[in-house]
């Protein structure tokens, strides 16, 4: 198995660490794993993206150019990155606010409204967990408890008390995720 | 149980770096590299091991202080990327001057002038061949993966030490900014039984006063310290080579790269054993001494080299006075912070050998 | 005298002395020139040290300068540091010794012009060290170059005119700069042309070590020095001429002591 995935979106959406989450989560099932960030003054609110490699060998590059799973999380990124995918890979998206949507046939499509759905949890910063659990319903090799035990792992201890909002998040993802061209 | 942690490569560095027992660090921010920093003032590591950590006005500074530290027998290092380390190599040379040891990681980034924060090997030139003013060379370790981030510090401060010498640790963007899994060693004491007999900790009675400096101004005894200095950096390139091939014994190509670009030319080579050609990766770890024998041996059996670096073509030099004409030496390479894909490599391998 | 022909070694005796050179500098003869406030200051630093009993535990840092090979003469563990360097080397020992005595020795060029921001930063943290400045307002070493503390109309060998200062600006004070940072705990400025000014000195300097028990911050000591060789004067007429232009611009005196600023008239 050898999963390559980016992850991108606008800075402060969290896809850095949903990455490391999802990293954090494969490592646990001693998968080999490599979390590779764009870097630099552009995260500050411009767009921030993630590759993310899990493998069951040693990873040799942890730069790629073509994905197994693209989650795209704005319409720059979909712009950018739907043509990267493999064929018969997969792009996971939320449709808030794109207008272009996938067109691809020879993938799969799912979409999560992760953004809506964090606003009504009234946490706009779960989103990216809710994306990250749309993302387990996809035939990811990462599992939900390892995925609670890398949340409550990533955050310091004075952030505890968000832990249980956080995955309650995650299971909200894996609800609302759709398949939409099935 | 092993400590396996999910780091960035700065930070598995940095976290080495204390459990290395490293006496001192003195550094400056700068990108791609400033996590080590961060790292290392989050971990209080004077309350863990008594490890100072001190964020230094600037690069000069930070050099100067790793001077003093180290003129007085300590494991001390500090850490940043090209632009700051063209400002320390006045410090570098100093050190390589006075003999003194210490660990310097440079995470690089594109150049020249302020250049990139993205990642580049276009240090390597200025890595290898001293950096500074003078007759003089420090070993280069050549990091591939966060693993050796870490494992390269405690190998680092062994070489510094059993050579009094600075140590370079030639890393960049990629390997520092990228998460993997590592395997920490164990704490090991801070203060090890070290050396006394040249530093300077306060004259005894029982010694005569120990004096750190590179300055003498009598050319024959100034000659005599380059000698000595050529000697030891001889006795660095009988010893201390080091390097890592993949599929090389039947291949008929091999890609040479260190660093990143290796990592990216380890995708490259599966992708074209899939496809039938017999292609290999050899990756010198230390750069300086270089594995000038080992390109030289395979120079020999097969029908061609391709360099891959981040950077304009620096280590095909070395490759080139390496294989002595034995083989066609070709170059593939990225700059300014682009980085290739393996695919790209390997349809630079059937382009420039003109394989079909 | 009754005797008239008297031996050495009846005139070399221990109940004769009344002055001698204290062990802590070598026997090594100075390369400094006749007549110039290096030799002194060097003294002055070796007896303190020695005084306090606190050889094996000083280390000393030279300059780049005149003094740069300062550590032939002390008889001391010694570094030597880079142009400028020197209190961001002294930074790096102290903090690995914290319990040591660490001084610096440094020139004007070396302390105020190339490394005026190690200077103003150690003294801005507050590093537990000495930092002995020797100010005679010019470069010494590399032939009598105009420094960042050559008086206004002072002529060097660049500025053989004198110094104009709409092009080269005015001669820094960097004493009194230092002395505005809470880092610094004493600051202090002497000389070394009389011997009344080498007692002071010494008194200074003294304080300047015990100070680093306190671990209450920097001691910097400026010392107004000549360079009869630079100014191309004798050394009578160079620390004449000393006291007549250089003292009245840079006033002799403590100006903190114990962190706290000292009243002047």
């Amino acid at each position: 198995m050898n999963e390559e995935i980016i992850i991108a979106g606008f800075g402060g959406q969290g896809v850095l660490l949903m990455g490391k989450i999802m990293a954090y989560a494969a490592m646990m099932q001693n998968l080999e794993v490599s979390w590779m960030p764009s870097y630099g003054p552009e995260m500050r609110g411009g767009t921030a993206n993630v590759t993310v490699v899990i493998s069951t060998e040693r990873i040799s590059s942890p730069i790629v150019n073509s994905y197994d799973t693209a989650i795209l999380l704005n319409q720059q990124s979909l712009d950018k990155f739907e043509n990267s995918v493999k064929p018969g890979g997969m792009i996971l998206y939320d449709p808030n606010g794109i207008s272009r949507h996938p067109e691809r046939k020879d993938i799969k499509i799912f979409q999560v409204s992760a953004a809506s759905e964090a606003a009504k949890m009234l946490t706009t910063k779960t989103f990216n967990m809710i994306v990250l659990g749309a993302y387990l319903k996809t035939g990811s090799p990462i599992r939900l408890e390892d995925v609670i035990k890398a949340i409550s792992d990533s955050l310091p201890e004075r952030h505890h008390h968000l832990i249980p909002a956080n995955v309650e998040a995650v299971k909200k993802g894996m609800e609302i995720v759709q398949e939409i061209n099935s | 149980m092993a400590d396996i942690k999910l780091m960035k490569g700065n930070e598995a560095f940095a976290e080495a770096a204390i459990r290395a027992g490293c006496d001192a660090y003195f550094g400056y921010p700068i990108t791609p590299q400033s996590e080590v920093l961060e790292y290392l003032t989050a971990q209080e590591p004077h309350k863990r091991t008594g490890m100072v950590v001190l964020q230094a006005e600037s690069e000069l500074a930070a050099i100067n202080m790793v001077y003093g530290a180290a003129g007085t027998g300590k494991r001390v290092m500090t850490s940043s990327s090209g632009p700051g380390i063209s400002l320390k190599q006045e410090g570098i040379s100093y050190m390589a001057g006075s003999e003194l040891p210490c660990l310097i990681l440079n995470v690089m980034r594109g150049g020249p002038g302020l250049g990139t924060i993205q990642p580049s090997q276009s240090d390597y030139f200025q890595a290898t061949r001293g950096g500074g003013h003078g007759d003089y060379y420090t070993p280069v370790l050549a990091p591939a993966s966060v693993q050796e981030m870490s494992d390269f510090v405690k190998l680092g401060f062994e070489l510094a030490f059993r050579y009094r010498n600075p140590v370079v640790i030639l890393s960049d963007g990629i390997i520092g900014q990228m998460m993997e899994k590592v395997e920490l060693f164990p704490q090991q004491p801070r203060l090890a039984e070290f050396d006394q007999s040249w530093v300077t900790t306060g004259k005894t009675p029982d010694r005569k006063r120990n004096i750190i400096t590179s300055v003498d101004l009598d050319s024959a005894r100034q000659e005599k310290h380059n000698q000595d200095l050529q000697k030891k950096y001889q006795r660095m390139r009988e010893n201390e080579v080091r390097f890592e091939s993949t599929n090389c014994d039947d291949a008929d190509y091999i890609l040479v790269a260190f660093g990143s670009a290796s990592r990216i030319c380890q995708k490259t080579v599966k992708i074209a054993r899939e496809k039938g050609i017999k292609l290999g990766l050899l990756r010198p770890v230390t750069l300086f001494p270089f594995p000038a024998e080992e390109i030289k041996r395979l120079g020999r059996q097969v029908k061609g080299m391709l360099c891959v670096e981040l950077n304009a073509g620096q280590m095909i030099e070395d490759v080139r006075l390496a294989v002595e004409n034995n083989t066609v030496v070709a170059l593939h390479n990225r700059m300014g912070g682009m980085v290739p894909t393996p695919e790209e490599v390997y349809h630079a391998i059937l382009q420039k050998f003109s394989i079909e | 005298m009754e005797k008239e022909n008297l031996r050495l070694d009846e005139i070399i005796r221990e109940e004769n002395i009344v002055f001698k050179k204290t062990p802590l500098l070598t026997d090594k003869v100075f390369s400094y020139c006749p007549g110039c406030g290096h030799g002194v200051v060097h003294r002055v630093i070796m007896e303190v040290i020695d005084e306090l009993g606190i050889q094996s535990e000083t280390i000393g840092i030279s300059p780049v300068g005149c003094s740069v090979f300062a550590y032939d003469f002390m008889n001391i563990d010694m570094q030597q540091a880079a142009h400028g360097r020197a209190p961001a080397v002294a930074t790096g020992i102290k903090r690995c010794w914290p319990d040591k005595y660490v001084f610096t020795y440094q020139g004007d060029g070396d302390l105020a012009a190339i490394g005026t921001s190690e200077t103003i930063h150690a003294c801005n943290r507050g590093e537990h060290i000495a930092i002995f400045f020797i100010n005679n307002g010019i470069y010494g070493m590399t032939g009598g170059q105009m420094a960042p503390t050559t008086l206004p109309g002072m002529k060097s060998s660049t500025t053989p005119y004198g110094r104009d200062t709409r092009l080269m600006g005015n001669p820094i004070k960097i004493t009194e700069l230092v002395a505005t940072l809470p880092g610094t705990y004493f600051v202090t400025r002497q000389s070394v042309h009389t011997a009344v000014n080498v007692r002071k000195l010494k008194k200074a300097a003294k304080m300047a070590f015990e100070n680093q028990k306190l671990k209450k911050g920097l001691s910097f000591i400026e010392v107004v020095s000549n360079c009869n060789s630079g100014w191309k004067m004798s050394p009578i007429q160079a620390n004449r001429w000393m006291e007549e232009n250089m003292l009245p611009f840079y006033p002799i005196g403590d100006i903190k002591i114990n962190g706290n600023f000292v009243k002047r008239n």
